[in-house]
């Protein structure tokens, strides 16, 4: 019997967006790592709910309200279901990821932080989970100590405990949406744990793309968005630990939130309502729950055995075509990484290398893709970075090959 | 749709390959002012000496950047240098107005170029080989690219009327 594979083909058929031709040229996506692209099932979901079943949640007694309420709710349920969380109500909706962390910075920092104590973050996280932590430590003058990066690209784990020692918070990412890397959550989570330290997860590059429990990870909050696993942008997700929620103070305050309210002042919701106040994003959410149930349906497992693939085919490909050229960023096994090669080409400049490539049709992402600690830690201004995710095949890399080379050429001194 | 040959002209694979007035001015006497595109990370530094007179009588240039951005402050370097502030001023005016007057400042305070402020200012000012850069307004996100090192140019032009 041979491995099953993912059958490429037939998912493109979902996201018409891809079937466009531009210039003449089969259009190459290759940006998922910044956002991804929508089946039809996530679009029809949503538009269902437009048409039939749209109201505000939570409020009205009438069916539609009802309808929209429930499909909201089932949302929830979806993805709870999608990353092990024990309980739906320890799924918060929020605009982002960058806001999820935002809330965790703010709310529980706020509540837990003092003067002196110590935020532990990685010189390779992405501006969303450092800028938060340096705003509370500025306010309560905290300290913010950094676990250095290999010249592979891994975190230096060497003095850990030592960072560590003493810390209230250890803030990481999953993944690296620069190098790919990927890094050993659970091992990260038990440090932080054995310090006291809180651990709280950007997961933004993992969730998309390979399975996820939060029991195996250990965290105690985990933040991804949407919009870069076929969602829609506009929500994102954070997940913690019950206990911890429950004792947080609220986040943004405003309708939907609340008790009750006096002119002496409120008594907060349960979660998960005491963290989304006002109108929430209620279409975003079914569209959320149908990604969630279009990659359960194709199975996660696949989903990344085709990305280490697909990953390894550009890894020896690009070094074969474009030669000595071309830098790949990250580990150089591919098993070890996901799918997101950040590229530096010879003299050339990531924008110039985007604007041959976007000649070619090929969509990357040119710049310092927000973890400017990284690039400045790699001596980079900017990187030409392509990732990719189901809908994408050898021929999007035979694609993205030949726009290198002809970038090369074009600006060849 | 524009193709590459409208964005990239010869001479500003010229100017991106072989950079005037690279490198740094002994600070002070010379004026350093950073300028940062926040969009893709590039970096430029202007170094300016300014004489008793009110003349551009050097200007280094360094950082890091694309070929745009590079050949843009290279070319800026050679329209500013010996010229007076006010002139060099001018001179940036009319490039902006060049990159679109809706281009918003990405340079650091006091350095907008408001689409008012191309109305005073006499339209017969020749850029010279800047006008290569023209190709840039048809791609959109490239304009930024463009403008880096003169935003950065009047905010030290800002700063040293500041300090004086």
């Amino acid at each position: 019997m041979s491995t099953p594979t993912l059958d490429v083909a037939a998912i493109r058929k979902d996201f018409p967006i891809l079937s466009q031709v531009q210039d003449g040229k089969r259009l190459v996506f290759l940006d998922s790592a910044a956002s991804s692209q929508h089946p039809t099932q996530v679009l029809d979901a949503m538009n269902d709910i437009y048409l039939h079943s749209y109201a505000n949640v939570h409020r009205g007694v009438y069916q539609l309200a009802e309808r929209a309420t429930s499909a909201y709710e089932s949302a929830r349920d979806s993805v709870a279901r999608f990353i092990g969380a024990p309980d739906p109500n320890e799924v918060i909706f929020t605009k982002n990821a960058t806001e999820a962390i935002n809330l965790v910075a703010q709310s529980w920092g706020r509540q837990n932080l003092k003067p002196g104590d110590a935020i532990v973050l990685t010189l390779m996280e992405h501006h969303a989970n450092i800028v938060p932590w340096q705003m509370i430590a500025a306010e309560l003058d905290c300290e913010i100590r950094w676990v250095p990066v290999t010249d592979e690209g891994e975190l230096d784990l060497t003095d850990l405990d030592q960072l560590l020692d003493g810390a209230k918070v250890f803030a990481f990412t999953s993944m690296s949406n620069v190098l790919g890397t990927i890094n050993p959550v659970a091992r990260l989570t038990q440090a932080a744990r054995a310090a006291g330290a809180i651990s709280v997860v950007d997961a933004c590059q993992s969730v998309p793309h390979f399975s996820t429990d939060v029991a195996e990870l250990g965290a105690d909050f985990i933040a991804f968005s949407a919009h870069k696993m076929l969602g829609p942008s506009g929500i994102g997700v954070l997940w913690g630990k019950k206990d911890l929620l429950d004792a947080m103070p609220p986040f943004l305050g405003g309708g939907g939130m609340i008790l009750n309210v006096t002119t002496e002042g409120f008594t907060a919701d349960g979660v998960p309502g005491k963290f989304e106040a006002g109108t929430p994003p209620i279409v975003e959410a079914v569209g959320l729950g149908a990604a969630v149930d279009y990659l359960e349906n194709i199975g996660m497992d696949l989903i990344r055995q085709h990305e280490v693939e697909l990953t390894a085919y550009a890894m020896r490909t690009l070094t074969e075509r474009v030669g000595d050229d071309l830098l790949i960023m990250g580990p150089s096994e591919p098993a070890a990484r996901g799918g997101v090669l950040s590229l530096s080409l010879a003299d050339v400049h990531a924008h110039d290398v985007s604007q041959v490539l976007d000649e070619h049709a090929v969509c990357i992402r040119p710049g310092h893709h927000c973890a400017k600690p990284l690039m400045r830690r790699f001596d980079v201004n900017a990187t030409a970075r392509a990732s990719v995710y189901i809908y994408n095949d050898i021929d999007d890399i035979d694609a993205l090959a030949d726009a290198l080379v002809a970038a090369r050429d074009f600006f060849s001194l | 749709m524009a193709g590459l040959e409208d964005l990239y002209r010869e001479i500003i694979l010229d100017h991106y390959r072989t950079p005037r007035n690279k490198g740094e001015l002994e600070t002070p006497p010379a004026h350093r002012t950073e300028g940062f595109n926040p969009l893709c990370g590039d970096e430029i530094v202007v170094y300016i000496d300014t004489d008793d007179n009110g003349l551009v009588s050097d200007i280094k240039i360094g950082g890091q950047g694309c070929s745009i951005s590079q050949s843009s402050a290279s070319m800026m370097s050679m329209a500013v240098k010996g010229k007076t502030v006010d002139e060099a001023r001018q001179i940036t005016s009319a490039f902006k107005r060049l990159m679109s007057i809706h281009e918003t400042n990405v340079g650091g305070d006091g350095s907008e170029a408001e689409a008012d402020d191309f109305d005073e200012i006499d339209a017969d000012i020749d850029l010279g080989d800047l006008e290569a850069l023209q190709g840039v307004v048809k791609f959109p996100t490239r304009i930024k690219c463009a403008t880096l090192a003169w935003n950065t140019l009047s905010q030290a032009f800002d700063e040293i009327a500041e300090d004086s």
